[in-house]
């Protein structure tokens, strides 16, 4: 197989998609604002939903997984709103549709930069679940960490793609919300039932299934939305 | 809505399979008269897929074409299509009730056609939030295919988590079970809802051309 | 420098329409290697569309236009020759002038990306501001930087779109030697401006674009200043 005829492409694809994360996550962790914000949205709602419950009816360990998951669709959205705001504020997406760089690379670059916003997020709320809720999540913690990394790219496909209409079009803080969030359930129950068999204490083989199910979903829509992405932007 | 040889033909085919369905068609012997609400949440779930599918299939090849007769008979066919979602939603429950004791069981189906009326849902409310045609077309092109694409997944989720919907009844290839005269109108009622379905759907592709004033040399696309 | 390939830019009845509204109606033009087309026109005429077409943002509904004799909207090595000036900034806010510059400069693949910005900052008189997040300057000096981040890879086709506005006399003048310099050194130059003045100082040839098509154009020679600044108060005035 000729790589010399694709591989310069995808290889300044991935170069350009880069280079655009970068830029992303700079402006964001610049002012670090943005990431506090959603660090302690996701913090006070796992606080507010212990208390939620009565905890002599429903033990923490069972209240967890769903608690977990919850928190990250809905602190997962709020990161993701900004992510093509940026891009509006002065035309700077006229000057990146300008440059030599692809529409496809736009787009991974801006997924990658939302990844490891997330990504961050999970990083202290999966622990602060353990904490509040009691949980030894030590045991579990790598097939967790496979969980959640796999959950975060689903969540970030979607969401970024959806960001990208949403900003621009009137009701975009509604319409986020509104169109991702059926694209989230076969996010949430998978790995909420994936969590929840790991806790109890069955072999990691149990959670297989959902594990699959999860990683089908990631393939299908990382490609399908960096297919659609294209069709988003004017022309 | 003007009255069309199809919408009259599905306005006398409605009436006539509920007069059967009502007066000619036994009871069913465990479920008793609350069975007859099958006649209404069947084949109106049988339209909201049907009608989902034709958005899914008209936003890949609008995709594709960019002729904006396939984004209007879209966007007809998610407004028809909301609607019977709608009267699944309300006629499973008056269902369940009776039945299962219950009014809502996140059994497959149910759940999926409640995901069903998320997207519609979602859809109609990105259309009303995009004022440039062309954009608004592709926008929803993007949200139908994406949406179908969901449903498998949707459907696999929740079939893993639980199911206990009444098994069907009717699409076993050797023998039905349902006795004679329940299948002729079951399959009547099928008939009738997808015959309201076209006329529905036409009648609202019509309105949608009256208001783009269309022109039919005009199209939303520059090219 | 390597072997740049021909700046031309040309357009054959280009057309673009949003709908029923025809905003370029059938435009030919063509700019060669080392000449500056002024655009002049009221509001609407179809100027911005006209340089979004040509930089392949969107595509045209009839006709076409070639860059380098490459249809566009042509793909990466068409667009690393064009540089793009826009009356909006194309600035991220939260970096600093340096950062958005290097950014662009690295997408254009341009060789030691850190010093070419920091030449393209000092060309335009704001290297002292370079560390200061663009958010913190006036509009003028976010046009300076504006202008550093679009001309930091030596364009070919320099497409400018109102790049004048907010700039003070200094910076309209480190603008003018920018441009001229880019010509003189063989690109070739469109400018969409309101104000003619400034726009025939720098060009060798002149448009006047109304209803989305080409009203009246000429060279240097046949220019006389008057005479399209009457033309063009009279569309004005018509306020069609």
């Amino acid at each position: 197989m000729n790589t010399a005829s694709w591989w310069p492409p995808v290889s300044s694809a991935v170069g350009d998609a880069l280079l655009i994360a970068k830029k992303d996550l700079t402006i964001e962790f610049r002012s670090r604002s943005a990431f506090l914000s959603v660090l302690v949205f996701a913090l006070l709602g796992i606080v507010i939903f212990y208390f939620a419950w009565d905890s002599t009816a429903v033990s923490a360990a069972d209240l967890a997984p769903g608690v977990l998951w919850v928190i990250f669709t809905f602190s997962g959205l709020l990161g993701l709103h900004r992510s093509f705001g940026v891009e509006h504020e002065e035309g700077a997406i006229d000057g990146l549709l300008a440059s030599p760089v692809s529409r496809e690379a736009i787009f991974m670059g801006k997924a990658a930069a939302n990844l490891v916003f997330v990504v961050a997020v999970q990083a202290i709320a999966i622990p602060a679940v353990s904490l509040f809720y009691g949980l030894p999540l030590g045991g579990i913690a790598l097939p967790l960490a496979g969980i959640a990394l796999l959950a975060a790219i689903g969540l970030v496909a979607v969401g970024t793609l959806f960001s990208a209409m949403a900003a621009n079009t009137r009701l975009s803080e509604l319409l986020l919300p509104m169109l991702s969030l059926p694209f989230f359930v076969p996010i949430v129950i998978p790995a909420a039932q994936a969590t929840a068999k790991l806790l109890s204490g069955r072999p990691a083989i149990d959670a297989l299934a959902w594990l699959k199910l999860l990683l089908a979903f990631d393939i299908v829509f990382v490609v399908a939305c960096m297919l659609a992405y294209p069709f988003t932007l004017e022309e | 809505m003007k009255p069309t040889p199809l919408s009259i033909a599905a306005a006398v085919g409605i009436v006539a399979t509920y007069i059967r369905a009502i007066y000619f068609t036994p009871f069913e012997a465990i479920q008793g008269p609350a069975q007859k609400i099958f006649y209404i949440h069947a084949p109106s779930a049988w339209v909201a897929f049907l009608a989902f599918g034709v958005v899914g299939f008209t936003s890949v090849l609008y995709l594709w074409l960019r002729d904006d007769r396939l984004d209007r008979v879209a966007e007809s066919s998610a407004e028809v299509g909301l609607v019977f979602t709608t009267v699944v939603l309300i006629t499973g429950p008056l269902w369940g009730k009776p039945i299962w004791g219950t009014y809502w069981t996140w059994d497959a189906r149910l759940t999926l056609t409640l995901f069903l009326w998320f997207i519609f849902v979602a859809y109609i409310v990105l259309r009303g939030a995009v004022e440039d045609r062309s954009m608004r077309a592709r926008y929803s092109a993007v949200l139908g295919i994406l949406g179908a694409l969901l449903v498998p997944f949707i459907h696999l989720s929740v079939y893993m988590f639980r199911t206990l919907h009444p098994k069907p009844i009717l699409m076993k290839p050797d023998a039905p079970s349902l006795p004679p005269e329940m299948l002729t109108t079951v399959l009547l009622a099928f008939g009738t809802f997808t015959l309201l379905y076209v006329a529905l759907l036409r009648a609202r592709y019509r309105y949608a051309v009256e208001r783009d004033g269309a022109h039919p040399e005009e199209s939303y696309n520059a090219g | 420098m390597n072997s740049k390939p021909v700046a031309v830019v040309e357009a054959d009845s280009i057309a673009r329409a949003f709908g029923a509204r025809r905003a370029v109606d059938g435009v030919s033009l063509r700019v060669s290697s080392g000449e500056t087309l002024a655009i002049f026109g009221p509001n609407g005429a179809g100027k911005t569309t006209l340089l979004r077409l040509l930089g392949g943002l969107i595509r045209p509904s009839g006709g076409s236009a070639r860059i380098g004799g490459e249809k566009l909207p042509g793909g990466p090595e068409v667009r690393r020759q064009i540089g793009v000036i826009s009356h909006r900034t194309l600035l991220y806010d939260a970096l600093t002038a340096r950062e958005n510059v290097e950014f662009f400069a690295r997408l254009y693949g341009v060789a030691s990306p850190r010093d070419a910005a920091m030449r393209s900052l000092e060309r335009m008189g704001i290297a002292s501001r370079a560390d200061a997040p663009v958010r913190s300057l006036s509009r003028g000096m976010k046009q300076r930087v504006s202008i550093a981040r679009a001309t930091v890879h030596n364009p070919n086709v320099v497409l400018a779109d109102e790049p004048f506005t907010g700039l003070d006399a200094s910076g309209a003048r480190a603008l003018s030697g920018l441009l001229e310099e880019l010509r003189a050194s063989g690109a070739a130059l469109l400018i969409v401006t309101h104000n003619i003045e400034e726009g025939l100082s720098l060009a060798t040839h002149a448009a006047i674009m109304h209803h989305g098509r080409i009203a009246r154009s000429g060279d240097r020679a046949s220019i006389v200043a008057a005479d399209y600044a009457d033309e063009y108060r009279e569309l004005v005035a018509a306020g069609e």
